[in-house]
């Protein structure tokens, strides 16, 4: 739902800020540890998508999560939420 | 009323991509806010945490109005806000007012006194993190004794400030607190809060990994931990009334709560904490809960 400003004229008049998704960048860059689902074990509870700071865990048709690696910043709360331990946390490089 | 997780919306107003920290339990706090009142509300939002992470001008990542303030003024503009939709006649949109604890214990008080006094009917949020921490961690009236902020190195030597008492003295239609480890029960009492006709204030305990120095991942869990060991109470006042929400209500029973030692110990801005002032802070919750029991069983005190 991007419709931000690609040019000075297309600036609005007055200070008003438009909604844009990654407004302050691909906030996944922040991340040192990445959050890997193992959809075997998932039990579809939502519970990490309920608790996502960030709504970068996206509840798809089944109520199994989806991760967006472009914006997650790798805090550990799915992770440490799952009530099965589906979601380990990975050293992001390895 | 929701009753489970999976009967909430999956639309997102607060989008991907904004600036609060890692394992900010306020971002978890504003979806279940959007989750609860969808995008048919207008925010008036002071200086706090929330005038940061939209990001900078000409982006924002909150899909819904929001009026940026000064830090004294939200209850004001507030009051403005819903007068404007008055005279327009409009009437199904929601006014919220959304501070941190800074803005609303310390500097905003004057104006949400004054709002709650003239009735605007609107929803007032204090989310809690117990310090200024979107200039670094300062200390607020709302730091509990003991914490470490950059202000207070040793500890802070004062209570924390009861701000929805404060609030209850204003005799407004509806009180709750909240935390957003216990997202059911936020939902429910910001439908509830949305119904009646008046001021409401919620409270809610918001931790915040990067001043009260614990992990990222643990957010979650230290706010249903301050819940479990009574150093944070769900309960909401309507009219005049108070009442126990769960899983605050099974607590009563001392034997039930856990020590608040294992609350305090998990957190880097504790570790000054002698035995004494565990033992003070362990005595003053249980005085706390004395008084909660006797105002639920209405022998006001």
């Amino acid at each position: 739902m991007s419709i931000a400003p690609k040019t000075c004229k297309e600036m609005p008049v007055t200070t008003l800020s438009i909604p844009t998704v990654g407004s302050m960048g691909k906030t996944g860059s922040w991340r040192t540890f990445r959050p890997v689902v193992d959809y075997s074990k998932c039990t579809r509870c939502t519970l990490c998508w309920i608790y996502c700071p960030d709504g970068a865990i996206t509840r798809q048709e089944d109520d199994s999560p989806k991760i967006d690696y472009d914006y997650c910043k790798g805090c550990g709360i799915c992770s440490n939420e799952c009530p099965v331990k589906a979601i380990t946390m990975e050293r992001e490089g390895e | 009323m929701a009753g489970s997780i999976k009967e909430l919306s999956k639309e997102e107003y607060l989008l991907k991509g904004h600036g609060a920290c890692a394992g900010c339990s306020l971002a978890i706090s504003l979806r279940l806010l959007f989750k609860a009142l969808g995008n048919k509300i207008v925010m008036v939002v002071p200086a706090c945490c929330t005038s940061v992470i939209p990001g900078p001008y000409p982006y924002t990542s909150l899909a819904v109005p929001v009026q940026n303030m000064l830090f004294e003024a939200t209850g004001a503009t507030a009051s403005g806000v819903v007068a404007a939709f008055h005279r327009r006649g409009i009437k199904d949109v929601t006014v919220v007012g959304w501070a941190g604890d800074g803005g609303t214990v310390d500097i905003g008080i004057q104006a949400l006194s004054g709002a709650a006094e003239r009735g605007t009917d609107f929803i007032y949020i204090c989310y809690d993190n117990e310090a200024y921490g979107n200039t670094g961690m300062q200390r607020s009236g709302a730091t509990p004794y003991g914490a470490w902020t950059t202000t207070t190195p040793t500890g802070k030597k004062e209570r924390k400030k009861d701000t929805p008492f404060i609030m209850a003295a204003h005799r407004i239609p509806y009180i709750a607190t909240a935390c957003s480890s216990y997202p059911i029960d936020f939902i429910n009492k910001l439908r509830k809060a949305k119904e009646i006709e008046g001021t409401k204030y919620i409270h809610i305990l918001a931790p915040c990994p990067t001043g009260w120095r614990y992990d990222t991942s643990k957010t979650v869990e230290i706010g249903r931990l301050a819940v479990q060991t009574g150093m944070w109470v769900l309960f909401e006042i309507e009219n005049g009334k108070f009442k126990f929400n769960p899983p605050s209500n099974r607590l009563i029973d001392k034997a039930k709560r856990r020590p608040v030692k294992e609350y305090l110990t998990l957190q880097g801005r504790f570790r000054n904490l002698t035995e004494d002032d565990i033992e003070r802070i362990q005595k003053w919750v249980d005085e706390d809960w004395e008084r909660y029991c006797k105002l639920a069983s209405n022998q006001y005190v």
